[in-house]
């Protein structure tokens, strides 16, 4: 076994790279959320926004522009089922499933021709002499943009929704829709902002995927990191800063386990492999435990409908 | 996830179950994959294998598939699906389908089975599979002769037989040429998660790799491999657009010929039960083409091996060869048996680590 030949700064860079998907797609659920509803479309919207990204990107060989086209492609397929779940007050668990079906397939029509193309390569920050200090340098500041800009998409939620009135706002149509209804706002607009918000985010989490982090496109390749957004959410309890820390520690592990493997440790894989998975159900148990904390933490109306008659 | 699946199946079947009323007199052909057909790997190659039927018996069959079955009772339900909806003839495309294969076997004795890579069957299950130890022996001996950090990287996905075949085999063909070369193995535990195994490819190279070989489905190790510069091969599809300059060589599966003699079979009315374990021969492992980064000798050698693993004049396993603990498995020029071979579950002297259990 061979522990010198792991450095801390470079598993650290990969892990980052690794998590940042479920990162993305995670902060943005968490908005949905926090307006009551819940989305489990996750992994549609971000399988769009994989191919959407992938194809402009390749097209115009700009993936800024990409990047631009996953988030509206995330939010025109999300906008779909908005209208369900807002217009016609269809069932969000069903709908959102649906959603994630007809992404799945339709990316996949979408992708057809985009197989086994090369993606532009996407810029890392590259300070002059800062960027090549040892440790910090690669730690800090030789990310590729988009690391940057996840980390400040979670800074600006949690400041959105904690520090200004539009974030009280939307919180309050989670926890009770009817009551924020008598006030005069209106949630059905507020859920629709969220739901394309979340969409936005999704398509950028999965064009970070088939632009960063394969850099390809395969069918199906987002694999379920859809649904470990989801796990995120529930297990960040809601709280923007916990996003970065569930979506890190998913991606530590699961990179972790890789590079153990690789120095040649005698682990068993097995066990490690399902470690993140492991971990998610724990937490989910303790918080349910916990009744009173996770009552506290859950938007109240989460996956209820709302009518403005009731 | 699961749920989704199921739904996914479910929805699949729907759509074959519209087609199944128009044709009553055709041969129904159902398939099963792992992973997406438009995975460019695995998947991809079993779907070419079932255009291949219908190329060659054009209306006189009809095939269906349903693509992404977890390898779980998800698995037995479309199966169930596809015999209850009259197809005749079913091959379930992958190693852990093998339980589930026998369970709904049981229930419909009229359909016929083909289950690809597992070893039990009955009256109406046969087993397929390819040589794909005897690529790996032409792949590994290439990688040997080319590695210069002497370490090549070897992306598994579950430890199973056919998967330690081709640890081994590699293995042993790079040892050959290479005395010094070390083999570091990665199990992913998945057959398609095109993030998980460029993180493992990552890795893999961090580590000092500088040749890569994969056992999973997806070609996001190639892009890898082609990105940082390195060298890999095509698994189960020749892969060169995804690494122009990566990919020396692939590994092409060719199940056409097969699965077009198969269904011939059930409408002549001479299928039974076989169990079919084609190699180079018969062509149903390809060799891809020579990238010009082999060096012409070693482009020779290697062809040489292939034309002598062809013949019939050499085996991948032949001794003298011990297995991991030192014991001795082949004596010299002895060579392993098919029984040994299907049920390989040990790695031969030389690779570090355990297999996973």
């Amino acid at each position: 076994m061979d522990f010198s030949a792991l450095s801390p700064v470079s598993l650290i860079v990969s892990l980052m790279v690794a998590a940042t998907p479920i990162l993305i797609a995670a902060i943005g659920e968490l908005v949905v959320e926090k307006s009551g509803v819940l989305n489990l479309g996750v992994e549609g919207m971000m399988i769009i926004g994989a191919i959407c990204g992938f194809i402009v990107a390749v097209e115009t060989g700009s993936p800024w522009l990409g990047f631009l086209a996953a988030m509206a492609g995330g939010a025109a397929i999300s906008f779909i089922f908005a209208i369900l779940t807002q217009y016609m007050l269809t069932n969000q668990v069903a709908t959102g499933l649906a959603l994630t079906l007809f992404g799945l397939g339709f990316a996949a029509l979408l992708g057809h021709s985009y197989a086994g193309i090369k993606p532009p390569k996407f810029g890392t920050l590259d300070i002059p002499f800062i960027s090549d200090i040892p440790v910090i340098g690669p730690l800090i500041f030789s990310h590729d943009y988009m690391i940057y800009i996840s980390l400040m998409i979670v800074a600006g939620v949690w400041y959105f929704l904690t520090r200004t009135r539009g974030g009280l706002v939307l919180r309050a149509a989670g926890e009770n829709h009817d009551a924020a209804h008598a006030l005069g706002y209106k949630v059905i607009r507020i859920r629709i902002m969220a739901i394309l918000f979340g969409g936005a985010m999704a398509g950028l989490g999965g064009a970070y995927l088939s632009l960063v982090r394969v850099p390809q496109w395969t069918e199906g390749m987002t694999a379920g990191a859809g649904w470990i957004a989801l796990a995120i959410v529930v297990f960040a309890s809601w709280k923007p800063w916990r996003i970065i820390l569930g979506a890190y520690l998913f991606g530590g592990i699961t990179v972790l386990q890789l590079n153990l493997q690789a120095a040649g440790a005698n682990i068993p894989v097995a066990y490690l492999s399902m470690t993140p998975y492991l971990v998610t159900i724990i937490v989910l148990v303790i918080m349910s435990a916990d009744k009173k904390r996770a009552s506290l933490n859950a938007p109240a109306c989460l996956g209820r409908i709302f009518h403005a008659s009731n | 996830m699961k749920l989704l699946k199921t739904i996914l199946a479910g929805a699949a079947i729907a759509v074959g179950l519209t087609g199944a009323a128009s044709a009553a007199d055709k041969l129904k052909v159902g398939f099963i994959y792992v992973g997406p057909t438009g995975d460019f790997g695995w998947s991809y190659e079993h779907d070419q294998g079932r255009m291949a039927i219908e190329e060659a018996l054009g209306d006189k069959v009809e095939t269906t598939y349903v693509e992404s079955v977890p390898e779980s009772a998800d698995s037995e339900r479309v199966m169930t699906q596809m015999a209850l909806s009259g197809t005749n003839l079913i091959f379930a495309t992958s190693f852990n389908y093998m339980d589930h294969v026998m369970n709904v076997a049981k229930k419909f004795p009229n359909v016929k089975f083909e289950h690809a890579t597992g070893f039990k069957r009955s009256a109406n299950v046969s087993t397929y599979s390819a040589r794909f130890y005897e690529g790996r022996t032409v792949i590994g001996h290439i990688a040997g002769n080319m590695t210069e950090t002497n370490t090549i990287g070897y992306i598994a996905s579950y430890p199973i037989p056919e998967v330690i075949r081709g640890i081994n085999a590699a293995y042993i063909a790079a040892k050959k040429v290479n005395p010094d070369v070390k083999l570091k193995i990665v199990w992913v535990f998945s057959w398609f998660d095109p993030g998980k195994e460029a993180d493992a490819a990552t890795a893999l190279i961090a580590q000092g790799a500088d040749i890569i070989m994969q056992h999973t489905d997806s070609p996001a190790a190639m892009t890898i491999a082609e990105e940082k510069g390195i060298y890999a091969f095509g698994q189960a599809s020749d892969m060169i657009q995804f690494g122009p300059n990566a990919r020396l060589s692939s590994i092409i599966d060719n199940w056409g010929p097969y699965y077009v003699a198969r269904a011939q079979a059930v409408i002549d009315g001479t299928w039974a039960s076989t169990d079919t374990w084609d190699g180079i021969a018969p062509g149903m492992v390809e060799i891809g083409d020579f990238s010009d980064k082999i060096p012409a000798d070693v482009q020779t050698s290697a062809n040489a091996i292939k034309d002598a693993l062809s013949a019939g004049t050499m085996h991948s396993f032949t001794g003298p060869l011990n297995k991991q603990d030192g014991s001795v498995w082949l004596k010299d020029g002895e060579t392993a048996d098919d029984g040994t071979l299907a049920g390989m579950n040990f790695y031969v002297e030389g690779i570090e680590g355990e297999v996973p259990q």
